[in-house]
């Protein structure tokens, strides 16, 4: 077995613990392990998937819920890192990932956009991107957070889509893309078409802040082209992040591919490598997005 | 002031386009359709709080509003307008009220409301008709209410106007008693139809029988009262036949064959074969659970059974630390009304079986399963006289329940891996609409076994979640009738996922540690009458202040209250200690809890409503007072012919003709709508290979951290029911079972749930039929070592209504049995996918064809239905089981509908690599000596699996005292041919055709 493998119940993560101290040691004494809040609640439904791949990345995840971070938002300053995990947060009503911004811009927008202006790492994935554009913590143009500049419409071909894209890292600033050039990766949602005016769009390709761009088998880009572009998202769009590089939203689910046997075809791979006489991995290729998060804090 | 927020999309707006579209394939000649969202808010606002209310519930990128006012550059014929009807759940203005109260920090009081609708501004060729008929497709009449303007009438008016829908319901409540001392008549007709009101009108269906409301008047008798109309409406629930399955329980005087073995009996010369026979017990103790005693006596301290039907879903043995449970429902009656309902709260409502087992169990797979009319039946049935309610069409069904089921399932964070799609002509009067959730739930939870529940004496009653309204009422007693014209409307309910979502991670993933509840149970059929009475019988007795439970709206009738099912609730019993800590708890997740209530141990179950004592029952009466059914059953198997059947002369015609059939086709469209990847443990989902192939068997790993997998599969064959339902029975569980063998299930740990969806359960043939269908359920349970550890049934699926000239007609649902199988394998990484791997590799056929062609697609009629050899096929599983865990297999399916043919195309499709097949070395019957009957016999207990040819030696020695043959190879090439059983080549085409005809069908869905 290789170090890669996963125990089976010792690293179950807590949930809804606030830590006290702000970073741990390991009992090698040599990396401190950075502290991940994944934010649960209100039809989010993925924080347990999140936290384990941070887990598995070598992070410290916690569960909380948004409840209790508005009651005591004071929390934040233990964290190094934020999740928004996808889900369907108030089942989308009044528009995806609208009403729960709307919650915690009536309650804490203040601690939230703090947290987003310190040397921190925020992620939102799939309905936690949604949200996150409409905290205008992503794309925050001219470091605007707060300011909605961005929207995740409905897909083009109206319906909710679960499939495996291809994905290609355009961006050299994106913190959570590092060390990533193509990724397999699954998507599943209704609303992931991504919109924003002219000068909004300028202004991401001049910053650099175009993460993840869907395209074909090929490494072509998809331009547009269903299902390779599964959204119809303006220049194949799949993930962004703000001008820093720190708070990185993304529709495609990286933390769904956690295990090689996880990936669409799996067992074509599998049943090349034994013939080749190799072994099979364990973890899967995802894993890389919230290794690099980890190792902002730990390299 | 009540104000209207109108908000319109102006950039990419996708849903007016597919709007028009769809409303242009319905055959409307619309130009163009613009849909808004309308929020009308009945609470009095400033015009500086009004427009930040409009910006919260809107995007400043995509979109614009107008407050109080119409947006006038919008180009329209007609405006149409669809809100819901009074005391509908409304889920979206939930969410907006929510919103705007964190914004102004006003809380919305009584009497004020907000309330959602879409409005749709539709340009083209078209009439204020046509208007209103397009209103009464889009919306369910049922549950929404339309209103119609044409321009001008639109610009007098300026706009569509305030409209508040708020319910108005008689604030004099009253408590009827309900005299018994009637005629025989009359007493028939309270059973069949319901109460009287003082207008003369009847309340709805209490589906008692003649025994039952004898027996009732007699319990009454001597209580020397009348009852109360909630003292009958509670036992009419109790003693329903959904929550009851009293044809399950009756005892079966089964056939004459039955009789004769009888009298032999007595006579004292039966033979064993006789004794075998009689079934004193009835189906459910006489088969069902007896298969699952015997098979846990059998198998010892293997025996991997821990809970089995005694809770809301089954639990078998996971791995050292947890269980898995599983649970099938249906939702067909609901479904049949309003489709997308139907299918959200089947779906969200069995989610509710698995929270509500043991402790609470975490939901991780969704699995579905549609039978509807055929898709391109269009000739309407109504369910009048007078031809004005028609039956919804077949193709409206499907969508709708398919659509119910996407919102259900996705937004419950559930991945859904498994399911199909059924199709026959019977299932238009009624569909049936399976739903099933598997759970996971850690063996012992704070030091005491999960599985192990029970109310105390001095336990507080808390309901958590929805409000109570008058959705559902009479659900329980309306599934247990046929569906007629009298099938009440408000039988139908609203889903509310993120309501339920937000109990569920409370209960599962916090409050369950934290050892604050003594026992928990899901409000489902029957309300909290069936949630709170059946918890009672834990401890001995309840007693309820119907006053204290939570409404939508004021003035509900104590009746009603009691037995509505309002979705999105369950009830709990909390030790009076822990219960601050819990209502605090669920306040803190945003979810409603309410004590109703103290559990006793009177014996007695008591009802008050404002101080009043308005029931008063004796909870033995209540559970155990119902008369036994003695079943009176005949089964008459018709002398069936073998027809004459031409073998076709073009068979690649017919094999692409095959692959188009619905029943074969591609759904894929389901499965890319539903999430099957969320909580990132998916392994082998419902689409195999880069050809995306249906796969009848699905891997999940309920845990990341662990190499153990779910396998889960279904079976059924409802063509076959009118030849042999022993048969029939046989079929779908040998189906399930191997699917999930192909796969990688392990059939040492391996448990099946059954589904009954019979018809006319009250014909003696039709029992007969189904006497017939458990009998094989015990016999092929036992012979595979597959305990049933849950299961239900449905017994009247029938349609009572008329044709489109008024001629009346009754639709049965063909018998129905689903099997659905869960079996648990140590290693994921062993799982075998259906799709071919290389060129090159092997094909080999496990397993006999023989002459079985009746019933099957290919053709649906005859005599030879397949036949099961269960001892043989066991061996063979065994083998398959032991050649993938060696890794010998690269990949395999087992053929089922469509038989060898179909099942050779779909690995090709899967695989996207060629393949040519020899007929002639297909091991079969001496005399099975034609092509077609080879390719399309649906015989079972058969594999295609695909090897690496250097696996070949090892491979053939492992199966060698089986029947088996390598029958063709992969190809690298897009070639796919078949070699006939005189080596001419009879099949002749490539991936490509195939795949189009494969996936041609639905392809427009």
């Amino acid at each position: 077995m290789s170090n890669n493998d996963i125990t089976l119940g010792k690293d179950r993560f807590r949930r809804d613990i606030p830590q006290t101290t702000s970073l741990s040691r390991t009992s090698q004494g040599s990396v401190a392990l950075p502290k991940v809040l994944v934010l649960t609640g209100y039809g989010i439904n993925c924080e347990e998937e999140t936290a384990k791949a941070f887990e598995l990345s070598g992070g410290l995840p916690t569960i909380v819920h948004i409840n209790d971070l508005i009651e005591n938002p004071k929390m934040l300053n233990d964290y190094q890192i934020m999740a928004f995990p996808g889900g369907f947060s108030y089942g989308d009503d009044t528009g995806s990932g609208n009403a729960l911004a709307n919650k915690i811009k009536n309650n804490i927008e203040k601690e939230i956009l703090d947290f987003a202006k310190q040397d921190k790492l925020i992620i939102g994935i799939c309905n936690g991107f949604q949200i996150l554009t409409n905290l205008g913590l992503v794309p925050a143009k001219e470091n605007k957070y707060g300011d909605r500049q961005a929207v995740l419409m409905h897909n083009a071909h109206a319906r909710y889509e679960c499939r495996w894209v291809k994905l290609k890292n355009t961006s050299q600033k994106c913190i959570w893309t590092r060390n990533i050039d193509t990724l397999h990766c699954p998507i599943a949602h209704g609303e992931g078409n991504f919109y924003a005016e002219k000068e909004v769009i300028d202004s991401l390709i001049k910053n650099d802040q175009i993460a993840f761009k869907y395209i074909k088998d090929d490494d072509s880009p998809a331009n547009q082209e269903f299902p390779f572009n599964p959204n119809g998202a303006m220049l194949d769009i799949a993930g962004i992040c703000d001008e820093s590089g720190r708070i990185f939203g993304l529709m495609p689910h990286p933390e769904r591919f956690n295990s090689f046997t996880n990936e669409d075809g799996w067992t074509l791979e599998k049943e090349k490598l034994l013939r080749e006489g190799k072994e099979l991995p364990t973890l899967g290729k995802g894993l890389q997005v919230f290794k690099n998060a980890i190792e902002y804090f730990t390299k | 002031m009540a104000h209207r927020i109108e908000v319109i999309t102006h950039v990419n707006d996708t849903r007016s386009e597919v709007m028009r579209k769809n409303l242009v394939s319905e055959g409307f000649a619309i130009e163009t359709a613009k849909v808004l969202e309308v929020y009308t808010v009945n609470k009095n606002f400033n015009s500086e709080e009004i427009k930040k209310i409009a910006e919260i519930l809107s995007n400043p990128i995509s979109q614009r509003f107008k407050i109080n006012e119409p947006f006038k550059d919008i180009d329209f014929d007609f405006a149409l307008e669809i809100g819901f009807l009074p005391g509908v759940t409304d889920n979206i203005a939930t969410t907006a009220k929510e919103s705007i109260e964190g914004l102004t920090k006003q809380s919305f009081i009584e009497e004020e409301s907000l309330h959602t609708s879409t409005l749709i501004f539709l340009k083209g060729k078209i009439t204020e008709e046509d208007t209103k008929k397009i209103g009464n497709i889009l919306a369910n009449k049922l549950i929404q209410r339309i209103s119609v303007k044409d321009k001008t009438s639109f610009e007098k008016d300026d706009g569509m106007g305030l409209s508040i829908p708020k319910v108005h319901l008689s604030s004099e409540i009253e408590i009827t008693k309900v005299d018994l001392n009637i005629s025989e008549e009359e007493l028939l007709k309270l059973g069949k139809e319901g109460i009287l009101n003082h207008d003369g009108t009847r309340r709805g269906p209490l589906a008692l029988e003649k025994d039952y409301l004898y027996a009732i008047k007699q319990y009454f008798e001597k209580e020397g009262r009348s009852p109360t109309d909630i003292e009958l409406e509670s036992l009419a629930q109790t003693w329903s036949e959904h929550c009851k399955h009293t044809i399950f329980a009756a005892e079966i005087d089964e056939s004459e064959r039955t009789a004769r073995a009888r009298a032999s009996e007595e006579s004292g010369s039966a033979s064993s074969k006789q004794r075998e026979l009689i079934n004193k017990d009835g189906l459910y103790k006489g088969y069902i659970k007896k298969a699952t005693i015997d098979i846990r006596n059998k198998k010892g301290k293997d025996d991997f059974c821990v809970s089995v039907f005694s809770d809301n879903s089954g639990a078998i043995i996971f791995d050292e630390n947890y269980l898995i449970t599983d649970k099938a429902e249906t939702h067909n009656s609901p479904s049949a009304l309003d489709p997308f309902g139907g299918a959200i709260t089947g779906i969200v409502g069995v989610n509710r079986d698995t929270i509500g087992f043991g402790k609470g169990a975490k939901p991780v797979l969704n699995k579905y399963g549609f039978c509807v009319g055929l898709p391109n039946d269009e000739e309407p049935i109504y369910r009048d006289k007078d031809l004005k309610e028609a039956s919804l069409a077949p193709k409206r069904i499907f969508e709708g329940v398919i659509a119910g089921v996407n919102a259900g399932g996705n937004q419950s964070g559930i991945p859904t891996p498994q399911g199909f799609s059924y199709f026959h002509k019977d299932y238009k009067g009624k569909p049936l609409i399976f739903v099933g959730t598997v759970g996971l739930i850690p063996k012992m939870i704070n030091g005491k076994p999960s599985h192990e529940k029970s109310a105390h004496k001095g336990d507080k009653i808390v309901m958590i979640g929805g409000r109570v309204g008058q959705d559902g009422i009479h659900g329980a007693t309306f599934s247990s009738e046929t569906l007629s014209a009298e099938s009440p409307a408000t039988a139908v309910q609203i889903g509310d996922p993120i309501t339920q979502k937000k109990f569920s991670d409370a209960i599962i993933k916090e409050a369950r540690e934290m050892d604050l509840y003594n026992s928990i149970t899901d409000d489902g059929a029957g309300g909290l009458s069936s949630s709170v009475s059946e918890m009672a019988k834990e401890c001995g007795g309840c007693e309820v202040d119907l006053d204290k439970v939570p409404l939508k709206y004021p003035n509900l009738e104590p009746w009603k209250i009691w037995i509505s099912e309002s979705q999105e609730r369950m009830t709990l019993s909390i030790p009076e200690e822990k219960l601050e800590k819990f209502i605090d708890l669920m306040n803190r997740r945003g979810v409603e809890a309410t004590v109703i209530g103290t559990f006793t141990d009177s014996g007695k179950c008591i009802l008050k409503y404002k101080d009043e004592k308005i029931m008063d029952i004796s909870m033995d009466f209540l559970h155990n007072g119902l008369p036994k059914k003695t079943l009176r059953t005949t089964y008459t198997k018709i002398e069936r012919e073998e027809k004459a059947l031409k073998e076709p002369e073009n068979l690649t015609t017919t094999l692409l003709e095959l692959l188009k059939n619905p029943n074969i086709a591609s759904t894929e469209f389901i499965p890319r709508q539903y999430d099957h990847g969320v909580q990132g443990g998916a392994v082998l989902g419902p689409l195999h290979g880069k050809g995306r192939v249906m796969s009848p068997a699905s891997v999940t790993k309920p845990m990341i951290e662990t190499t153990k997998g779910a396998v889960c599969s279904q079976g059924l064959y409802p063509k076959y029911s009118e030849i042999d339902t022993y048969d029939m029975a046989a079929c779908s569980i040998d189906t399930a079972v191997r699917n999930s063998i192909a796969i990688g299930g392990k059939l040492s740990h391996m448990a099946l749930m059954d589904n009954f969806c019979w018809c006319s359960s009250t014909e003696p043939e039709r029992l007969g039929q189904l006497s017939s269908a458990a009998k094989a359920c015990y016999d092929y349970a036992v012979a595979y070592g597959t305990p049933y550890i849950s299961g239900k049934d449905s017994m009247f699926n029938d349609f009572n209504g008329f044709d489109k000239n008024g001629n009346a007609i009754k639709i049965s649902a063909p018998p129905t049995l689903l099997i659905s199988s869960l079996s648990v394998m140590d290693d994921v990484t062993k799982a075998v996918s259906l799709d071919t791997k290389f060129a090159g590799d092997l094909v080999y056929i496990l397993g006999e064809t023989k002459d079985e062609l009746a019933g099957s697609e290919y053709f649906p009629e005859g005599k030879n239905v397949p036949k099961v050899d269960a001892l043989s096929a066991k061996k063979l599983y065994e083998k398959v089981e032991k050649a993938i865990l060696k890794n010998m297999i690269a990949s395999a399916l087992s053929p089922s509908h469509g038989g060898l043919a179909a099942t050779f195309a779909k690995k090709t499709i899967a695989g996207q690599l060629g393949m040519e097949i020899d007929l002639n070395k297909i091991p079969r019957e001496k005399d099975l000596q034609r092509n077609d009957f080879i390719l399309f016999s649906e015989t079972q207990s058969r594999f295609v699996v695909t090897i690496d040819p250097k696996k070949k030696e090892e491979f053939e020695k492992l199966f060698e005292s089986e029947s088996f043959a390598c029958v063709g190879q992969v190809l690298d090439s897009q070639k796919f041919t078949i070699k006939g059983i005189t080596d001419k080549t009879i099949i002749d085409t490539d991936i490509k055709t195939l795949e189009e005809a494969y996936k041609s069908t639905f392809k427009n869905y």
